[in-house]
C-alpha cells in the first residue's frame, strides 16, 4: 500500500535544479557587491527545500551537505557574516557540488563523496564549525542510538511506536509517517521485528513490526513541539500504541503517554534505509529515461478549457443543423462553420502558447558561465541580456542552448581582447558580450555580439586559401568571407584552449541551427566587434502559409518570408548574361528564380515573363523573386516532416495536408536561395554569381 | 488456427505480387496494408522511380514504382494496380512507404528449407535484394528482402543519379 515515491522524485529533481539556478544567480548578484537580504533569503529558501526533499528521498549525502551550507547562509541571513568574495565563491562551488550530487542521484548512482567531503571541510572552516559534527553526515536508518550531546535543553524526542495488528488494513503506511517525522529533525530509527513470524505463517496484511524513534532537533532554532509529532500520528491514533518522551540530558523529565493508538507496519521503510546499499555502481551506467515536463501558467490552461467549451457548443449547434437541414438554413450553417474555424484556430494558437517559454530559461545559465570564464581568461567581461521575455517553442529552445553556449564562449575567447590590449586600443577595459532576442516576422532572432577585435578579413581569406576551402583568385564579399568561419574544419584560433577550439567548430553550430530550419550569419567590423545572428522558426509545428501554384502543383510558401507579390512589368525585366534574369524593383535588382527550373517540373522557358506573377521573398536580408503561375489562398498549415518516411529534400522544409486531403509541399526559402545561386553559378561561372549575390545582398 | 500452429520457426508467410509477369514475395510481417492507386504529389528532383508522396491518414508516405526501380517498362495504372504499404526498420527507426505493383497474388507459407539461393548473376536486375527463390504450385516465386531494398535501393540510392540506380544497386 505504500505510495511510490519515485513519481515525486522527478518533480523533486526538477525543482531542485531550478532551486540551484536560483541560488546561483543570487550568489552571482551578490558578487557584484553588497548583500541584499531578499537575495540571501531566496538562496536560503532554495537550499532549505533541497535539504528537506533530499532527506525525504534518502539522499543523505546531499542532505547533510546542504545542511552545512544552510548554516553558513543562515549566518549571512542574520547579518553575522559578510558576503565577501571568498564566501560567495565557496558557496558557488558548493552549488556546483550539489548539482553533481543531484545528477548522480538522478542517474541512480551513488555519488562520489570525496569531492564533497573536501568542500564540506572548507565550508565548515568558513563557518568556524568544528569539522564533521557527527549529526551532519549521519545516515538515517542506522541502528539506533548513541546518546545525544550533553546539553541543558531538550535535545529531542524519543518516540515508541507500536502499531496494532490491523493498521495496514485501514490503509495506513508507517513508512510515510516515519518519513514525515524526518522533516521535523534528524531521525534515528530502530525497528523491532522480533514479532515477525516465519514466512509461511505470516499474514501479509498484518503488521508485526514496531519502531523506536529518536528525533533530534536539527539546530537551536528549529524547536520541535510535541504537537507537531502527535499531529503526524493523528490519523493512526486509534490503531497504535504511542509513547512520546522528551530527551533531556538527565533523561528523567517529561514522560508522557500520548494515548492508546494503533497501527500496522510494513517493510517499506527498510527499503528506504537500504537504498544506499543496493544502489548500483556507476559502472553499469544507464542513462535514465527522463520524462520532460513543461510548466504552464494555469491561466493558459483555463483559457484552453474555455475554448474547448466553445468548440463543443459550436459542434452541437452544427450537429443540430445537420439533422434537419434545408436550404433556408444555409446562412446559419455558414456562420457555424466560421465559428468552428475561429474556435479551432484559437485552440491551435493556445496549444502552441503552452509550448512557448521565455528565452530567459536559456539565457539564465550565461551569467555564471561568463563569470567563471572571465576569471579563467583574465578578461573583464560584462554580460548584457536583452529580450529575455521573448517566447519560443520549448523544443527549439532546448536545441538552441548548445549553439548559444558555443557562440558566447567563442566571443569571450577569440572575440574579446585582454584588458591591456583593450586599453591600448582606446577601448574600455571591460568588454561586453551581448545576448539579444527578438521576434522578426515568423522567426525568432538571437544575436550574440561583442565589442572585441572583430574578424580579420585578410587573415580569414588566407587561412581558407591555405586549407583549400577557396581559391586565391576567388572574389568574395565580406559576408562570404565571414561565412567561411562556419565551414567544416575551419578554425582561426592560433592556440587551442579548453574553452573553445577543441576541434568542434562553428560548423557544428551551423549544422545544429540548420537542422532546426534556421540559419546563422555573422557580421563584423575589424577592431570594433562581431555579431552572430541566429534565426529560427518560431515554432516547429504550424506555419502561416501562402498557397501557390506552379506547373499544376500546389506549394506552400511561409507567409512571413513574403515581402510582396506583383505582376511583372516587361520593362523591368532584364537579362544578366546567360539565363539569369533580374527584375528591377525600386532601385534593387532582384534575381528571378523559376521553380519550374529548380524543380525540373517543366522545361523552363524564360521568355514571355511579362504579366506573370512574381513573389518577392526575403531570407536573412536577401531577396529573390519566385515566378509562380497562380496565387491561391492563405492558410495555416501543420508542418509534417518528409524525413520521417523519406528523406530531406533540398528546397523543401516539409509537407502538409490540405483541406481536400492531398499533400502539398512546403518551400524552404533559404535553401531555395542556395539552389538558385548554385544554378546560376553553374551557368555563369564564377564571377557573375558573386557580383549577383553582392548586389542582392546589399 | 492450424496455420498458426504449423508455422514453425523455419516457416514464413509471404505475400506475393506480380510484376511484369513474374511473381515476387515479401515477408508478410512487413506489410502494413494494401491500397488502390491514387494520385501522388511529386517530389522535386527525386529519382524517377519515386512517384511522390501521399497522405496516409495524416502521415506523409512516399510511393515507389517497383517496375521503374527494377528497370522494367512502365505501364499505365489500372484497376488491379495495388500499392503495398510496407513498414520497415531503417537506421533504427521505422519507415513507412508504398510500393506500386501490377497486382497482388497469394499468401504462401514458405519453409526455409524450400528456398533456393538466388543464382549468382553479377549485375543482373537488383539481384542484391533477392533472398532466394521458392517454387509454389509449380511457379517460381522470387523472395525479396524488402528492408534492404528500402534502405539501400530506395532511400540511399538517391545520392546517385536516378537513372543509374539499378546499375548502382
Amino acid at each position: 500500500m505504500s505510495i511510490d515515491l519515485d513519481q515525486f522524485k522527478q518533480i523533486f529533481f526538477e525543482e531542485s535544479f531550478e532551486g540551484l539556478d536560483t541560488m546561483e544567480s543570487g550568489l552571482l548578484s551578490m558578487n557584484d557587491g553588497g548583500t541584499d537580504l531578499d537575495v540571501v533569503n531566496d538562496i536560503f529558501r532554495a537550499a532549505h527545500s533541497i535539504k528537506g526533499g533530499s532527506a525525504t528521498f534518502g539522499f543523505s549525502a546531499l542532505a547533510s551537505f546542504t545542511h552545512i551550507m544552510e548554516g553558513l547562509l543562515d549566518e549571512m541571513r542574520e547579518g553575522k557574516r559578510e558576503a565577501d568574495s571568498d564566501v560567495v565563491n565557496i558557496l558557488l562551488e558548493s552549488v556546483d557540488e550539489m548539482r553533481t550530487l543531484m545528477t548522480a542521484y538522478q542517474d541512480d548512482e551513488e555519488p562520489d563523496v570525496e569531492q564533497m567531503q573536501v568542500l564540506q571541510k572548507k565550508l565548515e572552516k568558513v563557518c568556524g564549525m568544528e569539522p564533521s559534527a557527527p549529526s551532519a553526515a549521519k545516515e538515517e536508518g542506522n541502528e539506533a542510538g548513541e546518546a545525544g550531546e550533553e546539553d541543558n535543553r531538550r535535545l529531542g524526542w524519543q518516540i515508541e511506536f507500536e502499531p496494532h495488528d490491523d493498521l495496514l488494513t485501514t490503509g495506513n503506511d508507517p513508512s510515510l509517517l516515519l518519513s514525515e517525522l524526518r522533516d521535523l529533525g534528524d531521525v534515528t530509527l530502530t525497528m523491532d521485528d522480533s514479532a515477525l513470524p516465519s514466512f509461511d505463517s505470516m499474514n501479509p496484511e498484518q503488521c508485526y513490526l514496531k519502531w523506536s524513534i529518536k528525533l533530534l532537533e536539527k539546530d537551536s532554532d528549529s524547536v520541535v513541539e510535541e504537537d507537531q509529532i502527535t499531529e503526524i500520528f493523528e490519523w493512526v491514533e486509534d490503531e497504535c500504541d504511542l509513547q512520546i518522551k522528551g530527551i533531556y540530558p538527565d533523561r528523567e523529565k517529561s514522560d508522557r503517554r500520548a494515548g492508546d493508538r494503533r497501527e500496522g507496519g510494513a517493510q517499506e521503510d527498510r527499503r528506504a534505509n537500504n537504498r544506499r546499499t543496493d544502489s548500483r555502481r556507476p559502472s553499469d551506467k544507464k542513462p535514465t529515461q527522463q520524462a520532460t515536463n513543461i510548466r504552464v501558467d494555469t491561466n493558459r490552461i483555463d483559457e484552453l478549457i474555455d475554448m474547448v467549451g466553445e468548440l463543443v457548443i459550436t459542434q452541437s449547434m452544427l450537429g443540430q443543423l445537420g439533422d434537419e437541414f434545408d436550404m433556408s438554413k444555409l446562412v446559419r450553417l455558414r456562420e457555424g462553420l466560421e465559428e468552428l474555424e475561429r474556435n479551432s484556430r484559437e485552440i491551435q494558437e493556445a496549444v502552441m502558447r503552452v509550448r512557448m517559454q521565455p528565452i530567459s530559461f536559456a539565457f539564465n545559465r550565461f551569467p555564471r558561465m561568463v563569470h567563471d570564464l572571465s576569471q579563467k581568461l583574465g578578461k573583464k567581461v560584462r554580460l548584457e541580456l536583452t529580450g529575455e521575455e521573448t517566447e519560443m517553442d520549448k523544443t527549439v529552445m532546448e536545441k538552441i542552448n548548445d549553439p548559444l553556449v558555443h557562440l558566447v564562449r567563442n566571443s569571450m575567447d577569440h572575440g574579446l581582447e585582454g584588458p591591456e590590449e583593450r586599453l591600448a586600443g582606446c577601448k574600455e577595459e571591460e568588454g561586453y558580450v551581448r545576448l539579444k532576442a527578438f521576434h522578426q516576422g515568423g522567426s525568432i532572432v538571437v544575436e550574440v555580439s561583442d565589442d572585441g577585435r572583430g574578424l580579420d578579413r585578410e587573415k580569414l581569406f588566407n587561412i581558407a586559401v591555405n586549407k583549400g576551402v577557396i581559391q586565391e583568385t576567388d572574389v568574395l564579399t565580406d559576408e562570404q568571407v565571414f561565412m567561411l568561419l562556419f565551414a567544416a574544419g575551419f578554425s582561426t584560433a592560433e592556440k587551442l584552449s579548453d574553452i573553445s577550439g577543441r576541434g568542434v567548430g562553428l560548423d557544428v553550430v551551423r549544422r545544429n541551427i540548420e537542422s532546426l530550419g534556421g540559419n546563422v550569419s555573422v557580421n563584423s567590423v575589424f577592431g570594433e566587434g562581431t555579431v552572430f545572428t541566429i534565426r529560427l522558426p518560431l515554432t516547429l509545428a504550424v506555419l502561416d502559409g501562402q498557397l501557390l501554384q506552379v506547373d499544376g502543383a500546389t506549394y506552400v510558401l511561409p507567409l512571413g518570408s513574403i515581402i510582396e507579390s506583383l505582376q511583372m512589368d516587361a520593362d523591368a525585366i532584364s537579362g544578366l548574361a546567360g539565363d539569369t534574369m533580374v527584375y528591377r524593383l525600386r532601385d534593387e535588382y532582384i534575381p528571378i528564380v523559376s521553380l519550374s527550373n529548380l524543380f525540373a517540373t517543366d522545361a523552363g522557358d524564360n521568355e514571355d515573363m511579362a504579366g506573370k506573377l512574381l513573389v518577392i521573398v526575403e531570407w536573412a536580408d536577401k531577396h529573390i523573386g519566385l515566378r509562380v503561375d497562380e496565387l491561391l489562398s492563405q492558410q495555416q498549415v501543420v508542418i509534417k516532416s518528409l524525413e520521417t518516411n523519406y528523406e530531406r529534400v533540398t528546397g523543401l522544409s516539409g509537407a502538409t495536408i490540405l483541406g481536400d486531403g492531398t499533400v502539398s509541399l512546403i518551400l524552404d526559402v533559404s535553401s531555395l536561395m542556395d539552389m538558385a545561386s548554385k544554378a546560376m553559378e553553374c551557368v555563369n561561372k564564377p564571377k557573375l554569381a558573386v557580383a549577383n549575390g553582392r548586389r542582392v545582398g546589399e | 488456427m492450424e496455420s498458426v500452429t504449423s508455422l514453425s520457426a523455419a516457416e514464413h508467410q509471404y505475400l506475393t505480387f506480380i510484376l511484369s509477369g513474374e511473381e515476387y514475395g515479401v515477408d508478410i510481417l512487413t506489410v502494413q496494408e494494401l491500397r488502390g492507386w491514387e494520385n501522388t504529389t511529386p517530389i522535386p528532383n527525386a529519382p524517377s522511380f519515386v512517384l511522390g508522396v501521399i497522405n496516409l491518414r495524416g502521415v506523409i508516405v512516399p510511393i515507389v514504382d517497383l517496375r521503374s526501380r527494377f528497370g522494367l517498362d512502365r505501364i499505365d495504372y489500372g484497376p488491379t494496380t495495388v500499392v503495398i504499404i510496407v513498414k520497415v526498420e531503417a537506421n533504427g527507426k521505422e519507415r513507412v512507404l508504398g510500393i506500386v505493383v501490377d497486382a497482388v497474388s497469394e499468401v504462401y507459407d514458405i519453409n526455409k528449407g524450400d528456398v533456393q539461393p538466388p543464382p549468382d548473376m553479377e549485375g543482373s536486375i537488383s539481384i542484391d535484394f533477392v533472398t532466394g527463390l521458392a517454387t509454389m504450385e509449380e511457379k517460381m516465386v522470387i523472395l525479396l528482402d524488402i528492408t534492404k531494398l528500402v534502405n539501400e535501393g530506395i532511400i540511399s540510392s538517391q545520392a546517385n543519379d536516378s537513372s543509374k540506380a539499378e546499375v548502382a544497386a
